[in-house]
């Protein structure tokens, strides 16, 4: 009767001594990875281990927005190959992860957000990847109950729209790739924390966990904002990250009351906004904006995302929040992502999302499995190195230049 | 709410600082021209959790740079003083001179 006699969906296996390949870190990029390990690439042997619960960090913290909008060579390919999997997602996995292709509605302000915006989508459209403008009356006709008032201090202009890009169900994506992993052979491992390295002959062959010693051929490491830590026990030495914290914010749920996804960004605040199947309207904003391990937020961002919503959509003024949260970001020096071998032998990195790696995460984990499959990576992440900032080929989509915080 | 002692100022709420960096980070000479050395300076950050080192502005308020003891995963500040050695020094005098003139005053 009712809810009872549902099965586990996933297998809750005791660690094995050894296996092909272990994935350190439970959150979608981990994994995916291993999902596509067993299903692309034959390679079932595989443990994740994580040490918490699976889908307890970003990738079950984050505001889902999923979207394909970069035009910087490294990320065009890499994030709408993502897209593309997000499309077929819930058949491959067989697990309804709710992807919504709602759209994303970009605004700008000022003719020279426009002027920027107009070139990146236009270098989209060039790379294959679907991207429109609209001007006042058209996003007027989207979202009749945004600001529109002309005593605004910047007055919406217009819009650019991907409307293909949507929102997804950040849970449904973890379990669905948790349970579709399980199913083809791989061991998930939670409540396992990755404490330190097993070294032989200047090779990791292994790792010390909170559950004991496991070996691997090989491993790779997808721990988002942990990932610092974990490589200078590794012996990777300083990287080209911060860790950040990034709030989120979600109301009362009120009926339907936004069917796209509005964002804007720039100059005068930055904010992202869609409302939640629930009904909840779930939106953030800017990083706190200082180094920090703690996944909480604090109260200066919390104004400022407050102020941001007013501007564009005043009608929230009356509704009630509900939760606040926040999560360690990984973020990168120029603001794009790493999935690339490393220099020690066997051992591969999964990291700098910075804040947008929710999106990533069907490609990255496809990526991700590819190079560690093949001991190289796919044409599609080949720019994605550590390397790329000794040799001047920074990926920097917003040209803040090397200031995580600014990304 | 992070609140930082600014030793111009006094306590004062997070909102009237911006971060800057992080402050161990040493630049090269500008005769250095090794290209590793400056990659290393600009790329690479040591990311520490637990205490950091690290440069606020007092932008709302004495505009002065200052140098803060943080830790990154309790944001227990642990010391924050003037960035440039020779403020430092200013700062200490003044106090010095301070406590002398009313040592002197307490005499008469
Ligand atoms: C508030 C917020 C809003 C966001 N909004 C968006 C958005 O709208 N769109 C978007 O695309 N992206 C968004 N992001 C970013 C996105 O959530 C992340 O980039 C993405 O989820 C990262 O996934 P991950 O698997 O790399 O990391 P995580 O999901 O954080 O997983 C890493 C896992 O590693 C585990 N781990 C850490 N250390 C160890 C250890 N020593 N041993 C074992 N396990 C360990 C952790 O417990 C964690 O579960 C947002 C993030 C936040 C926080
Ligand atoms: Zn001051």
């Amino acid at each position: 009767m009712g809810q009872a006699g549902w099965a586990p969906a996933w297998r809750q296996p005791e660690p094995k001594l050894k296996y092909d390949v272990i994935i350190i870190g439970g959150g979608g990029h981990g994994l995916a990875t291993a999902y596509y390990l067993a299903k692309l690439h034959g390679i079932t042997n595989v443990a994740l281990l994580e040490k918490g619960w699976i889908g307890g960090g970003n990738s079950g913290r984050n505001t889902t927005i999923v979207r394909s909008n970069y035009f910087v060579e490294g990320n065009t390919a890499f994030y709408e190959h993502s897209l593309k999997l997000w499309e077929g997602l819930s058949h491959d996995l067989n697990y309804n992860v709710m992807f919504s292709q709602r759209g994303h509605l970009n605004l700008f302000f000022t003719p020279g957000q426009r002027d920027a915006m107009m070139r990146r989508y236009n270098i989209m459209r060039l790379n294959g990847i679907d991207g429109e403008f609209l001007d006042r009356e058209q996003v007027q006709k989207m979202v009749p109950h945004l600001n529109y008032s002309e005593q605004s201090r910047l007055p919406i202009l217009g819009g650019f729209l991907q409307a293909r890009a949507g929102t997804a169900r950040h849970d449904a994506v973890n379990w669905g790739y948790a349970r579709a992993a399980s199913t083809l052979g791989v061991d998930i491992i939670q409540n396992c924390e990755v404490t330190g390295f097993i070294k032989k002959a200047g090779r990791i062959v292994g790792v010390e966990t909170s559950r004991g010693e496991v070996e691997a051929e090989k491993i790779g490491m997808a721990v988002a904002g942990s990932t610092s830590v974990l490589a200078a026990q590794a012996g990777l030495g300083p990287l080209p990250i911060e860790s950040h914290k990034l709030q989120a914010f979600v109301s009362e749920p009120i009926k339907p009351f936004l069917d796209t996804v509005v964002v804007y960004g720039a100059g005068h605040g930055h904010f992202y906004i869609s409302q939640s199947d629930k009904g909840g309207m779930v939106f953030g904003g800017d990083l706190d904006g200082y180094n920090s391990y703690a996944q909480r937020g604090n109260l200066p961002i919390y104004t400022d995302v407050a102020s941001c919503a007013m501007n564009v959509m005043p009608a929230l003024g009356r509704i009630k929040l509900l939760r606040q949260w926040a999560g360690i970001m990984d973020m990168s020096m120029d603001g794009s992502p790493f999935i690339t071998k490393t220099n020690l032998s066997g051992f591969y990195l999964n990291a700098g999302w910075c804040y947008g790696g929710f999106k990533a995460i069907p490609g990255s984990g496809w990526c991700f499995a590819h190079t560690i499959a093949h001991d190289q990576p796919h044409e599609i992440n080949s720019l994605l190195t550590l390397d790329r900032y000794a040799q001047g080929r920074q990926i920097d989509e917003s040209g803040h230049g090397p200031f995580p915080k600014s990304h | 709410m992070l609140r930082l002692n600014c030793p111009f100022c006094g306590l004062r709420d997070h909102h009237e600082f911006a971060y800057l960096e992080d402050a161990s980070v040493q630049m090269p000479s500008f005769e250095d021209t090794s290209e590793k050395a400056w990659f290393e300076a600009v790329f690479l950050r040591k990311n520490l959790r637990g205490v950091h080192v690290e440069h606020w502005h007092h932008i709302h308020g004495c505009r002065m740079i200052l140098r803060v003891e943080r830790d990154t995963q309790t944001h227990v500040i642990s010391k924050v003083e003037a960035a440039h050695p020779s403020f430092r020094q200013r700062l200490s005098d003044v106090n010095d001179e301070t406590k002398l003139i009313s040592k002197a005053r307490s005499k008469t």
